[in-house]
């Protein structure tokens, strides 16, 4: 088996997280899906890492989990207030976006 | 040296600064600092104008860049200053009558709450002017112009809770605001023809630049000076702007304002020599307004307004012997010069006559003065001695010069401008009088009646009492200028002189000699001065203003100068307003609705893509991304 | 290990294989999900897979720090969040916005057919391996890296933590303009008002329920919301005890005691009636 097969399945991966992040209404889900595709591309740059034969790819990918975590904090933080306020976590009800 | 040019301009620019920003500490010793700064200001021009006296005649012109203003690729404007003879000769004036009006104003403004401000736009006002006239550039004689404008602005309505002032105020802006509009157009055009606003390079180029621009520039230079000096048509602010406190209005027209235009036209002397049509208009427009100013002198019962028509008509003098060309520029000046010390002390004499009166302005209620102010009946007297051209007295020097270079423009039309001079001197001569006449001589007017013993301040009738020394110093000054200049001036022709390097000199060729012409001016001047005496000398003058002949009626309404405003210009405006917003609502608004109407139509359905789900965003996000994919596989596969 | 140039041992292909489809698994599992802490769950068990794959490709730090990091403490924090919010609330995976489905499935299939396409474009025949940048140590390796030619970005996202922290703070913290009322102040002013001096009533614990959001009932018969926890209240989660539902119990009672009384067939008969 050639390592390309992880890229693939991170593509998959990644794929399935974005629709997930379409499909769902739910602000926490939607957050897990965008740490599925995170971690989907996390996975592509070690197998990157992996075929070039460095490890820059590994260190990219230890900065995107540095830089996760700041964001799973952040959002959290921003879905509890949404809810505080609003008693609810869909991201459908803060729709006040538009004209 | 040519450091101390800025000095000149900064001293009364700071004073404004301080006075201005300064607060209430300043109330107390404001009126103070301004007159200090001015006489500072006074005190540099005295030691510029020592030294260049130190110099000979060709090289007594001091040039100096302060900084560079507009560098723009290869064009730069300056900020410079040049003074040479020309604008010595304002700059004397301008701080010598300036300071003095500041003098007087200390004891003029004693009880205005608002005295540290007047102060402050007084000391505007002689910087801007004098950056008008030490400017090397037109550029930046703009900007002094623009600030004469503006502190002549805040001055005629420093009184701005009366609305007669605030409007006179608003007046005087926009009429200049039309010969602004005539300046600006005029540097337009110097730049598009010389690619440079410095007066070297535009005047020693102007005979070469073709005859059409300079037309054009001329006649546009001719409009700004018709503005700041108030000459027909566009004269109406004027007398409007008699509203302002006196010592402005002595400031106004004596020392600033209304001699920028002749300075303008002088400086651009090139410009008109080269440009016979300009030079006709110019010397046209001087000519009917010195009769115009005179006329409407003649039956003015307000003071200050009768001394405005004589204003309007001596600049009418000058404005006539600039545009006669070197013939004329120094007479010119020289009339500016005199002008300047016996308009200011008239105007301060009336000042002070008003200030005795409870600030009365009819004449019709003085009388008999001479015996309450000899100080400013004495000044006063002098005063109207030099500008009726009284033989010694300034006036008689400047004035009769200027009336035989206009009878040596030959032909029919040194006649016509010869004998328009000659009859405005005799008009001069009679409005003058008159004024004299009401205002010091005959039996008192002042008893109360019913009707003015509410509207005197408080107290029913006047006690006229002679100023305090602040304001009686000036005067004596004043008056010594009315009497002397003019004689100093002519002696061995000290002024040609001084000013032939800069304004160059043509000795005209009067087709009468000039004993004739002098013997003419003589015998209108002693025809109007009889007139006068006979109509208000010699019977009581009535209180109450008599309805008068046609020709008075009109005068009183300034020859409908504001009618003739209304009806072309106001009228004229409404009426192309209403039919430009006619084809605005109909043809522009209906294109203009049209394509609104249209793009809101296609934003209406555009919308809905904007439902507020940030799902839906994320949808086209990810669309997007993908055809950024494929874009990039296309791009490889290619 | 995996020194070769153009294919991996057969272990790990068979534990590609393998485990590929159970991180699929737990990725759909994540978006299909109707409670979020399943799909929180799913999603620990994706994370764990492709904490595996990191250390097949010889990623060692990094698999342990995303078992370390990720499934335990950030997928915690989304548990935690996920208890906060409430446990119980299933979602409806009912679309609601028209079209949004089908646009994102069609977009979802694009961008995966050209992504997988763009890769299978790619020729990437043979792989170097990590045999010799790892020689010195995996962790060892990776520190040279961060320190050294990494060391302003290692700085920076040092910053980055330190600013979501305070934000976190910031955005969670609620400014208390008053002190908290203490127990004596709160009784006290119970008995001041004399809106409700005893202790709240309990909820109603009947028979068939042992749970607390049953509303108690009034001597008339109706169910007093006092007696429910106000959170429960605010929610919405209180039980229905309703006057239907009241009767709905009594008459299932009155068929109970019928059919103690009449016995299994009449009670079939009247059923039927």
């Amino acid at each position: 088996m050639n390592p390309v097969n992880y890229l693939y399945l991170a593509a998959l991966l990644f794929t399935i997280g974005a629709t997930g992040v379409l499909i769902r209404r739910n602000a926490i889900v939607v957050f897990m899906c965008v740490e599925l595709m995170l971690n989907a591309c996390n996975l592509a740059f070690v197998t990157f890492s992996r075929l070039h034969g460095n490890l820059d790819g590994q260190i990219i990918a230890f900065f995107t989990m540095v830089v996760a975590a700041a964001e799973v904090v952040i959002g959290l933080a921003i879905i509890v207030t949404i809810f505080r306020s609003r008693h609810s976590a869909s991201v459908d009800d803060a729709n006040l976006l538009k004209l | 040296m040519e450091n101390l040019i800025g000095l000149l301009v900064a001293a009364p620019l700071l004073g404004a600064a301080v006075l201005l920003c300064g607060g209430r500490r300043l109330d107390r010793s404001g009126p103070w600092v301004g007159t200090l700064l001015a006489a500072v200001s006074f005190g540099l021009g005295v030691v510029l104008f020592a030294d260049m006296l130190g110099r000979s005649g060709e090289d007594r012109t001091l040039t100096t860049t302060v900084f560079s203003w507009v560098p723009v690729g290869g064009f730069r404007a300056d900020v410079g200053f040049q003074l040479d003879q020309l604008s010595m000769t304002f700059v004397l004036l301008i701080t010598g009558v300036g300071t003095l009006i500041h003098l007087y104003s200390v004891g003029y403004m004693e009880h205005d709450e608002r005295r540290r401000r007047f102060f402050g736009y007084l000391n505007l006002f002689l910087a801007a002017m004098l950056l008008l006239v030490v400017a090397d550039n037109y550029l930046l004689l703009y900007v002094g112009w623009e600030g004469v404008g503006l502190a002549s602005y805040l001055l005629i309505g420093f009184w701005q809770h009366k609305p007669s002032a605030a409007t006179a105020a608003k007046k005087a802006f926009l009429v200049n605001r039309v010969g602004d509009m005539g300046l600006s157009v005029a540097i337009m055009l110097m730049f598009t023809t010389f690619g440079t606003f410095a007066f070297g390079p535009v005047l020693d180029g102007a005979e070469a630049a073709g005859e059409g621009k300079l037309t054009a520039i001329g006649l546009m230079l001719l409009l700004a000076a018709c503005g700041k000096s108030a000459q027909v048509p566009l004269q109406s602010w004027l007398g409007d702007a008699m509203e302002g406190p006196t010592p402005v209005s002595a400031l106004i027209h004596a020392a600033t304002m209304v001699t920028a235009g002749v300075y303008l036209i002088t400086r651009s002397g090139a410009v008109f020599d080269a440009a016979p049509t300009a030079q006709a208009a110019v010397v046209t427009v001087g000519a009917v307004t010195l009769l115009f100013g005179a006329i409407v002198g003649c039956a003015k019962d307000d003071i200050k307004k009768a001394l405005a028509g004589s204003t309007m008509s001596q600049i009418g003098y000058m404005i006539l012997a600039a545009g006669l060309g070197p013939v004329g520029y120094v007479f010119a000046i020289m009339h500016l010069v005199t002008h300047g010390f016996f308009k200011a002390g008239l105007f301060l004499g009336a000042g002070s006559v008003m200030h005795g009166m409870n600030d009365e302005v009819d004449m019709r209620r003085y009388g008999g003065l001479r015996k309450y102010m000899p100080v400013t009946f004495v000044t006063f007297g002098l005063g109207y001695l030099a500008i009726i051209g009284f033989p010694g007295l300034s006036g008689f020097f400047s004035k009769d010069k200027i009336i035989e270079a206009a009878f040596a423009k030959g032909g029919t039309e040194g006649w016509i401008l010869g004998g328009a001079a000659l009859l405005g001197a005799g008009i001069t001569a009679f409005y003058m009088t008159r004024v004299m006449i009401m205002t010091f001589f005959g039996e008192p007017r002042w008893q109360p009646t019913a009707s003015d013993s509410g509207s005197a301040a408080g107290s029913g009738a006047p006690h006229p009492h002679e100023s305090p020394k602040t304001m009686t110093v000036p005067m004596v000054i004043l008056a010594f200028g009315s009497v002397f200049a003019g004689g100093l001036f002519s002696i061995n022709d000290t002024f040609l002189k001084w000013l032939e390097p800069v304004t160059g000199h043509a000795h005209g060729n009067p087709p009468v000699s000039a004993l004739t012409v002098t013997a003419a001016t003589m015998v209108v001047l002693v025809l109007g001065v009889a007139l006068a005496w006979a109509r208000y000398g010699r019977r009581p003058v009535p209180v109450t203003a008599p309805r008068g002949s046609g020709l008075t009626r009109a005068a009183r309404r300034d020859l409908f100068q504001d009618d003739f405003n209304h009806v072309v210009l106001v009228r004229g405006g409404e009426h192309l307003t209403r039919s430009l917003v006619y084809v605005d609502h109909t043809l522009v608004d209906g294109v203009v609705n049209g394509t609104a109407a249209s793009v809101g139509g296609l934003s209406g359905r555009m919308r809905r893509l904007q439902n507020g789900y940030a799902r839906s965003y994320a949808v086209s996000m990810f669309g997007g991304a993908a055809l950024l994919i494929a874009a990039t596989l296309l791009m490889r596969a290619v | 290990m995996n020194t070769a140039a153009t294919a991996t041992s057969t272990g790990e292909a068979v534990q590609f294989w393998i485990l590929g489809i159970v991180a699929v698994a737990g990725a759909l599992a994540t978006v299909l999900m109707k409670k979020s802490v399943h799909s929180a769950l799913s999603l620990a068990g994706t994370m764990i897979v492709l904490a595996v794959f990191y250390l097949a490709n010889g990623a060692y730090f990094l698999g342990i720090v995303q078992v370390v990091v990720y499934t335990g403490a950030i997928m915690m924090l989304f548990l935690f969040v996920v208890m906060l919010v409430g446990v119980t609330a299933a979602d409806s995976l009912k679309e609601t916005i028209r079209g949004q489905r089908w646009l994102a499935a069609l977009c979802a299939l694009g961008f995966g057919i050209l992504l997988i396409a763009g890769i299978g474009n790619a020729s990437l025949k043979e792989f170097a391996g990590l045999g010799r940048a790892n020689s010195g140590g995996n962790v060892e390796g990776l520190a040279a890296l961060i320190f050294t030619k990494y060391v302003f970005a290692f700085e920076i996202t040092g910053a980055l933590l330190i600013t979501a922290a305070v934000g976190a703070m910031v955005l969670t913290h609620r400014e208390r303009t008053e002190h908290a009322a203490t127990q004596r102040e709160l009784s006290e002013r119970r008995v001041r008002t004399g809106r409700q001096v005893p202790p709240l009533p309990a909820p109603g614990v009947y028979a068939r329920h042992n749970a607390v959001d049953v509303p108690g009932l009034l001597p008339d018969g109706t169910p007093s919301e006092l007696t429910v926890n106000p959170t429960l209240r605010a929610r919405g989660q209180i039980r229905d005890v309703s006057g239907a539902a009241l009767q709905e119990l009594a008459a299932l009672e009155q068929r109970a005691q019928e059919w103690r009384e009449h016995g299994r067939s009449e009670d079939a008969k009247g059923v039927g009636k």
